[in-house]
């Protein structure tokens, strides 16, 4: 059993706490002091602690972080300095996984928290509960950071961009299933090209865990069974503040594009806004309407590019069937001179069936070649030749055969003309001709 | 009569399944081939048959009749394509 003595007296009366500096240098001499009070080191860091606590409270302070130091425990030791001082400071695992960027040495900051003494060391540290980077946005320098350290990694490099199949079998669209973009992409890839199917992996693209939703969206497309798979993907969202555009800049959804199979389109946004996302796509689209437009080709080119290939392959043809009729004659001749009249007639016959055969084939699909080529510049729906209609210029056909009229001597005084104007056409029939002014007209074009 | 200049490599006849991107890559070597004109009668006319086929499988894929919209919707474990009703758009 203790035994107990009366409780010591921990303080002086109130008006010995504030004596005159005289008397408190004498207080400290043994003899002046018979019931002396010796605290321990630990009561002393204790009591500076509450005085600290009670009359600082929760502040802000600015300096620059320096002598950073991350613990396996994942709290972050640095120190707070200006050019007069510094100060050790702690920012505890929790709340510095709150923070969207990574504190770094040199960085100028804001820190909010609460003055305190570490008492196994004595030292007076500042608990940082939150930190602002000074002269930029947390957001903005998040960015700028994840950025420089993705392209260090090699993830934005020109080596990794990969081609857009030229006509995509199944393009793949990772958006809101309620946004405007996903409006934009319909409408322009139906004008464009709606041969090709949509399949929209429907995500939420703002807000907290937007990024891993998208991510999913972008690996739900990626891993379709086969014979469903798409050839490439868009990843579109309107625009919005810093703060929405948020999952387009985070490290998750730039993963899952470097790691797409398929390559990836982006368009976040408005022109001027530049994602991570839009860093680590294949091809970067300024809106979700030129995104869609960089994916679906162009129908109308593609068919005029049809027709044009099979005009010249009928015309190559032709040209064949001239040149065989041309060494028909030669070889027969040549024929006749060193071999027996029965080969050489049945090689002649054989040829001259052959050019036959083939001059049918060519001529008839020319024909129709033609012809579609014909209705191709009389739909006039390719811009160009609109713009140049509009300009004043006229397109003459003769009304009886449907060819265009190029030279003055294809008609006669008499011939009925259709002429197509920027709006309208005309019916016109043909007074007088004229002979170009130059000496001698080419020879008769093919088309 | 001599087979097979050197650009005489024309494809085999089948043109049913072909992609439109392989068809018209092949379509415009033909073209290419015969406007070189080094082909023999018989090839260039196996050639230009080929080529009017291309081109309308080409032509007959650039058309379809309806515009198809999917859309992915979780069901178990994965994922199905479904048609897509339209955009619930509010704005």
């Amino acid at each position: 059993m203790v035994r107990r003595r009366p409780p010591p007296r921990v303080r002086k009366p109130p008006r010995s706490d504030c004596l005159p500096a005289q008397r408190v240098v004498t207080d400290f001499l043994p003899r002046a002091l018979p019931e002396r009070r010796i605290f321990t080191i630990a009561e002393l860091l204790a009591g500076v602690r509450a005085l600290l606590e009670e009359s600082m409270g929760r502040l802000w302070l600015a300096g620059e972080v320096s002598n950073l130091r991350r613990a396996s425990s994942g709290h972050l030791y640095f120190s707070l300095k200006d050019d007069a001082a510094q100060l050790r400071a702690v920012l505890f695992r929790a709340d510095a996984r709150r923070l969207p960027f990574e504190l770094e040495d040199g960085l100028e900051v804001i820190a909010f928290g609460e003055c305190s003494i570490y008492e196994a060391r004595g030292d007076l540290q500042l608990l940082v509960r939150h930190v602002e980077p000074r002269g930029r946005g947390a957001l903005q320098l998040a960015f700028e950071q994840l950025r420089a350290r993705l392209e260090r990694e090699g993830l934005f490099a020109l080596s990794r961009k990969r081609p857009l199949p030229v006509f995509p079998r199944r393009v793949g669209l990772v958006t809101s299933a309620s946004g405007a973009a996903l409006r934009d992409v319909i409408e322009v890839s139906a004008r464009r090209f709606p041969v090709t199917p949509l399949l929209l992996a429907p995500t939420r693209v703002q807000g907290d865990g937007a990024e891993y939703e998208i991510a999913a969206a972008l690996g739900a497309l990626a891993a379709l069974p086969r014979g469903q798979e798409v050839d490439v993907i868009l990843l579109v969202r309107g625009g919005g503040s810093l703060e929405d555009l948020q999952p387009f800049n985070s490290e998750v959804v730039a993963r899952a594009i470097a790691g797409c199979p398929v390559p990836v389109v982006s368009g976040v946004g408005h022109e001027t806004d530049l994602s991570i996302a839009d860093l680590a796509a294949d091809v970067r689209a300024p809106t979700p309407s030129a995104a869609a437009a960089a994916a679906f080709p162009d129908r109308s080119v593609l068919r005029d590019r049809c027709t044009r290939d099979l005009v010249r392959l009928c015309t190559a043809a032709e040209r064949v069937i001239e040149r065989a009729a041309a060494r028909l004659g030669q070889r027969s001749e040549a024929l006749a001179r060193v071999a027996p009249v029965a080969r050489v007639a049945a090689q002649r016959v054989r040829l001259e069936a052959l050019a036959g055969a083939l001059a049918r084939t060519a001529h008839r699909h020319a024909e129709r070649a033609r012809s579609k080529l014909a209705a191709v510049a009389g739909r006039l729906d390719s811009l160009s030749p609109l713009a140049v209609l509009a300009r004043g210029y006229a397109i003459v056909w003769k009304a009886n055969v449907g060819s265009i009229v190029r030279r003055a001597d294809e008609c006669a005084p008499g011939d009925r003309l259709r002429l197509r104007l920027g709006e309208g056409e005309l019916a016109a029939t043909v007074e007088d001709t004229q002979e170009p002014v130059r000496p001698a007209a080419a020879g008769a074009e093919s088309v | 009569m001599d087979e097979g200049s050197p650009s005489a490599k024309i494809p085999p006849a089948s043109t049913d399944v072909l992609p439109f991107e392989t068809a018209l890559t092949r379509l415009e070597g033909i073209v290419q081939a015969l406007e070189k004109g080094d082909l023999e009668l018989e090839a260039a006319l196996a050639a230009f048959e080929q080529g009017v086929a291309l081109s309308r499988l080409c032509a007959a894929q650039l058309e379809v009749a309806e515009r198809r919209i999917e859309v992915l919707v979780r069901e178990g474990t994965g994922f199905v394509a479904r048609p897509f009703a339209g955009s619930e758009d509010t704005d």
